[in-house]
């Protein structure tokens, strides 16, 4: 017990437990029932055990130091009316900023110094939760690294120190899927990686890994590189990225291997939906799934299966409907739940460990966990909206705000969907929390505002990502604090070879630390948030718990509902493969044939036939696999007429090519 | 008509007198009169005019003669005609109290359906001993088969398509094909059938399997593993649902697979499992034989599964239901032909025998260790898929009017599996040594005695082709409800008349593929086509 031990000359800063629950304040206490939280109960009320702690060394910082409240002062960084308005954000009742405030901070040296490297910090009076367990203890830091760790720390004069009270000093949150930069039809997201690390920040995440999305023919290197470029300029917080594969063949390979070896990229997107685009065969996967093994690489699976979802579409659209309520329709679970299936099939052959992003139904849920009983090494990634919002706005009158929804795969229409993700969260079966944040103002996903298929997809999340988790596992009862990191942070940084750097409180790790206040209570609004996006799919829901501070890189980034990042400080973080935490089986099983006499009876002659090239369906076949048939293959050939048309109002579906012959080319908005 | 009058058949006059009749239902013991090859009374005491042929049947059960719902008495493979024909099969299936088989037509790809069917339907009219009907075989998918279709379920009594999710490159349909088809078939109110394996997994770890060197028959099953097969059922079943059409699933070999339907089932999903003589009987240890001769023999897709509690784990879910027909999948090769491939199990022609012990088999695994009683075996033999397949009550049941397919079946006998005595052409039998209980005494197709007290008498072309028609009633009962309940609505709303974001041009350009087309929307034509901006492609 290092201490809690502040201040409770004053009445009104009581700790809960020894509020009285007469407390007649000008705030009058709501009753949210029996498990919430009362409100004001816990703001600023920590006990002084100073005044009372007897012969205890003076070690201690001297209350009466220039002690001031850094809120009460305001911001010395310039803010945006943006980040004004984050003031008031976390005190929805309306009372004063000092009230609320869940940290203070006090400074033994006048100055304050903002970059960072030199700043030396120490957190005082917190829990330390960890994955595996939780104690009391100070956390010194400096030069953006944890130095020491325990009780009753010996460190330099002129260190800063946070004092936690009593909260919980948890691993800063890593957000393992976030797309600030896909682009979508030519555009990019609203929020790019300034906006959106600072959302991530905002709500406790300090660490994103994002996804490089080339298009298909596009090199990935070059992409990599742009991504990596723009990250650098504009990241508020630590980045790595997955970069997603949009086709396969042979020249890939050898990017792969470079971006493996040389650039720290472990963790590949395969994509088994969007066909024509980016879907894969099954032989392409496996192909795909067997290098990235031998590479040690992740493999990931945006798991769907695009096949039926075109025709589904073209159903669905030649039924009529043209809403947002036709992406669901046309994306039912049961096509997640067999792509999942499939994915952990060919894993299990190849051998390799599989992820699969965005688990947003049940039923592909219970694929996963039904799978890991069996004994493959799948890994599965719900992301905040499956988490905290089920697929009935789809329906919503308000096309807006239906489309805000659009995501893939859907939001399960499943009200009980996010209850049943969050169980199999707590008990193991599900391991990390992503979010998908991929945020696309009204104005671009109303492209789609006659052909569903067109909305872009995304939805919000980084931001709200840790406080659902919280609210709705943790406050519920269903996980405690310590499976609460491991989800948010510590498996993801396990299974992305970022341990114990990220996702991890001890000596040695990297200063990303957050002060997690679970009693803070707010109610999600877009006017609030940092994301630039309109709409914000969670809007007017309550979240209890959140950041009261954040450090990032050691630098206090967050406090108190004021947010102090600084664009283009984020470094990328390489990441070695093999990815340590799900390393492959070993090779147990070398199958062996059996040894036989040669078979010396009579042989049937055969006439030899023409072999068919089955018109490899779902398409692209790799150029590696099949040789052209020795005869024309009509099945195989087709063409296709462009330019204005009688039927041209006649919706063309994402289902539909559009071939771009030598010498002209189809405008997509021409096609809409 | 002469052909037809030719094959009537001879009236034979018979009566069965005391024998229990063992229907799907109930059993209950009465005389059965006969003529003219069809039931005409049923009961005790029966006035029947002389000279009739009396059978006696005291102390034994008459059953419904046995459907085999899987024969592949004429597909060939990789240029290979299965060894045993319609004559030698129909003929083993009467000495085993099968008295109609459903044969699968196989369809070249690029050939027409119809001619395929005309010719297998005149091999078997010339060849066949017993009654038999048709599944069509369809190994490439396009939309123009449509009307082929139409025409083979409204005018030539086939109900039933089967596609193939394996043997890439040859057969293999693609989820988008399966979907279509799955609509299409739907429509014209017939079942799908599937043969579930990943075809693209199996081709690869065929590669994998042979360049490490592994080329014997044991690579056959490596190369399948069953969880190969699973995974096929089970998006074969996605695919069906999302069409709402019903789903045969032929040859369950493996318990997950067997699982996953039991599964669909109580979901909800029309879906049907078909296991098969060889699975309910044997494992695949086989494969591993040091006779390659023998271990070739084995070689059937998906294979026999090497874990030894399959039989037992497939017998049991017959028995409660979860799976509904036995059938054979006979294609039988000679070990020369097996011996093509050698040097390569991927060469090595697949089928295995079945068909004449089929009922034998399900009695001994089922019927005698008390899985099931009569009545269930008469369903999972015979009833069942004459419901299915649309034949009941011609077929399938001991009834005044149906067809006199009869077997008078001891369950007290047993009999011994053997290469030198089975009336197949076959020189391996891959039950070889295997003894089972319940044999058929006499055997009746058609009211004519087929055989009797061990000796078999048939008449090559005596069989009669079964046209079957659509919707069957057990089937297509639920499709028809669900359809009308699946009507999905959009969303009235006002427009939205926000902001629109620009789009900035940009090329996508999609290779071409096969399955899909263009809009199929009215194509009046008003304006020029833009020919700087058309093309084509050739592959």
């Amino acid at each position: 017990m290092s201490d809690c031990r502040r201040q409770w000359n004053r009445e009104d800063e009581l700790p809960v437990y020894l509020a009285g629950p007469i407390n007649t304040g000008p705030n009058q206490r709501k009753s949210y029932g029996m498990f919430s939280s009362v409100e004001g109960a816990f703001d600023s009320k920590t006990i002084d055990f100073d005044n009372y702690a007897v012969g205890r060394k003076g070690s201690r910082t001297p209350r009466s130091g220039s002690q001031e409240r850094v809120l009460d002062t305001g911001d010395p960084v310039g803010k945006t009316p943006r980040e004004a308005r984050e003031g008031s954000r976390s005190s929805p009742s309306g009372e004063p900023d000092d009230a609320r405030s869940g940290v203070k901070v006090r400074f033994t040296s006048e100055k304050e110094s903002h970059n960072g490297k030199d700043e030396k910090l120490l957190i005082k009076g917190g829990r330390v939760v960890n994955d595996d367990l939780s104690f009391y203890a100070d956390v010194y830091i400096e030069d953006g690294l944890i130095k020491q760790v325990g009780e009753n720390l010996a460190v330099p004069g002129g260190v800063k120190v946070i004092d936690a009270k009593g909260r919980m000093i948890i691993p800063g949150g890593i957000d393992v899927n976030t797309c600030l930069m896909k682009p979508h039809l030519g555009m990019q997201p609203v929020d790019d990686f300034f906006q959106g690390t600072k959302a991530a920040l905002a709500g406790g995440t300090t660490m994103i890994i994002d996804h490089v999305t080339p298009q298909p023919g596009d090199s990935l290197l070059e992409a990599f590189e742009h991504w990596q470029e723009a990250a650098d300029k504009k990241a508020c917080c630590d980045y790595s990225l997955h970069v997603d594969i949009p086709q396969w063949n042979e020249s890939v390979k050898d990017e792969l291997e470079l971006l493996v070896q040389d650039k720290g990229i472990n963790s590949f997107q395969l994509y088994m939906a969007y066909k024509d685009v980016y879907q894969m065969t099954d032989t392409q996967l496996y192909e795909a799934f067997s290098f990235l093994k031998q590479l040690g690489a992740m493999v990931l699976v945006h798991a769907e299966n695009g096949d039926l979802i075109a025709q589904e579409q073209r159903k669905i659209l030649g039924m009529g409907i043209t809403g947002p309520e036709g992406h669901p329709l046309s994306r039912p679970e049961e096509l997640e739940a067999e792509a999942v299936y499939r994915a952990i099939t060919l894993g299990n052959r190849v051998n390799c460990p599989i992820y699969i992003t965005k688990v947003m139904s049940k039923s592909a849920a219970d694929t996963i966990t039904q799978a890991r009983r069996k004994g493959s090494v799948v890994f599965g990634e719900p992301i905040t909206a499956s988490l905290a919002t089920d697929g009935s706005h789809y329906w919503s009158k308000n096309w807006a705000k239906a489309a805000a929804y659009v995501t893939s795969p859907p939001l399960s229409p499943d009200p009980t969907t996010p209850d049943h993700l969050h169980t199999l969260l707590a008990c193991g079966d599900l391991q990390l929390v992503g979010s998908a944040h991929c945020a696309y103002s009204t104005s671009q996903k109303a492209i789609g505002k006659e052909d569903f298929t067109l909305i872009p997809e995304g939805t919000n999340g980084v931001e709200e990502r840790m406080g659902f988790v919280w609210d709705k596992a943790v406050a519920m009862g269903k996980m405690d604090e310590n499976q609460f990191v491991a989800v948010t942070s510590t498996n993801a940084a396990k299974v992305f070879n970022l341990y114990p750097r990220k996702g991890r409180i001890a000596a040695g790790s990297d200063a990303d630390i957050v002060i997690w206040d679970p009693d803070s209570v707010k109610t999600i609004t877009a006017k609030m948030q940092q994301s630039a996006a309109e709409y914000n799919i969670f809007e007017g829901e309550e979240c209890r718990g959140g950041p009261a501070l954040v450090l990032s890189q050691g630098r206090i980034v967050y406090e108190g509902g004021k947010l102090q990042a600084q664009q283009g400080t984020g470094r990328f973080l390489p990441r070695k493969s093999p990815s340590c935490f799900p390393l492959p089986r070993g090779q147990v099983k070398s199958k062996q044939g059996v040894t036989r006499g040669i078979y010396d009876g009579p042989v049937y002659d055969v006439a030899p036939t023409p072999k068919y090239i089955t018109p490899a369906p779902s398409a692209k076949t790799s150029p590696t696999s099949h040789q052209p048939p020795p005869i024309r293959n009509l099945h195989q050939s087709n063409f296709s007429l462009s330019g204005a048309q009688i039927d041209d109002n006649i919706p063309r579906r994402s289902g539909h090519r559009i071939v771009a012959p030598p010498g002209g080319r189809s405008n997509i908005t021409s096609l809409g | 008509m002469s052909f037809q009058a030719k094959k009537k058949p001879a009236g034979d006059r018979l009566i069965i007198k005391g024998g229990k009749i063992v229907n799907d239902d109930q059993s209950f013991y009465a005389d059965i009169y006969i003529e003219d090859g069809t039931i005409r009374q049923i009961g005790e005491n029966l006035i029947v005019p002389p000279g009739v042929k009396t059978l006696d049947a005291y102390g034994q059960l008459v059953i419904p003669g046995g459907i085999d719902a899987n024969t592949n008495l004429q597909t060939p493979q990789k240029g290979l005609n299965p060894s045993d024909d319609f004559y030698h099969g129909t003929r083993a299936a009467l000495s085993g109290g099968t008295t109609t088989i459903i044969d699968h037509v196989l369809v070249d790809p690029g050939t027409s359906l119809l001619s395929a069917f005309d010719q297998w339907k005149e091999a078997a009219e010339q060849r066949a001993c017993c009654d038999f009907s048709f599944h069509l075989d369809i190994t490439r998918w396009h939309e123009g088969l449509y009307e082929e279709l139409e025409t083979l379920v409204k005018d030539k009594g086939v109900n039933s398509f089967l596609f193939f999710m394996a043997y890439k490159d040859r057969y293999q349909s693609s989820d988008s094909q399966l979907y279509e088809a799955f609509g299409v078939i739907r429509d014209l109110g017939a079942i799908a059938q599937v043969h579930a394996e990943n075809g693209d997994i199996i081709d690869e770890e065929q590669k994998k399997l042979l360049s490490v060197g592994i080329t014997g028959p044991e690579g056959h099953v490596l190369s399948h593993p069953e969880e190969v097969e699973t995974e096929a059922v089970y998006r074969a079943i996605i695919i069906a649902k999302q069409a709402n059409c019903p789903l045969y699933v032929t040859k369950v070999m493996s318990r997950p697979a067997a699982d996953v339907i039991a599964k669909a089932r109580k979901k909800g999903v029309v879906v049907y499992g078909e296991p098969i003589t060889a699975g309910l009987a044997i494992d695949g240890s086989h494969y591993w034989s040091k006779d390659w001769a023998m271990a070739a023999a084995f070689v059937m897709s998906p294979p026999l599964n090497p874990d030894p509690s399959t039989p037992q784990y497939l017998t049991s879910l017959l028995a409660c239901g979860d799976l509904h027909v036995t059938s054979s999948a006979q294609a039988s090769f000679s070990t020369a032909q097996k011996a093509v491939g050698k040097d390569d199990f991927t060469l090595i022609p697949e089928g295995t025998n079945g068909i004449e012990e089929r009922l034998s088999v399900v009695w001994d695994r089922a019927v005698s260790t008390g899985k099931m009683d009569e009545n269930e075996f008469v369903a999972v033999t015979s009833t069942n898929a004459a419901k299915l397949f649309n034949m009941y009550p011609r077929k399938g049941r001991i009834a005044v009017g149906s067809d006199a397919d009869i077997v008078i079946w001891n369950p007290k006998e047993t009999r011994t599996v053997s290469a030198k005595a089975h009336n197949l052409t076959l020189e391996v039998n891959i039950l070889e040594g295997l003894e089972f209980r319940g044999v058929p005494t006499v055997v009746i197709s058609g009211g004519r005695v087929i055989m009797e007290d061990g000796e078999l008498n048939v008449t090559e072309g005596s069989g009669r082709f079964i046209p079957r028609k659509a919707f069957p009633d057990t089937v297509y009962k639920r499709i028809k409800a669900r359809s009308k309940m699946a009507e999905a609505r959009g969303v009235p709303r006002g427009n939205y008349d926000g902001p629109v974001h620009d789009v900035i041009s940009m090329t996508k350009s999609v290779p071409p593929t096969p399955t899909t087309r263009g809009p199929t929307g009215p194509k009046t034509q008003t304006g020029p086509r833009n020919l700087h901006q058309s093309g084509f492609t050739l592959a």
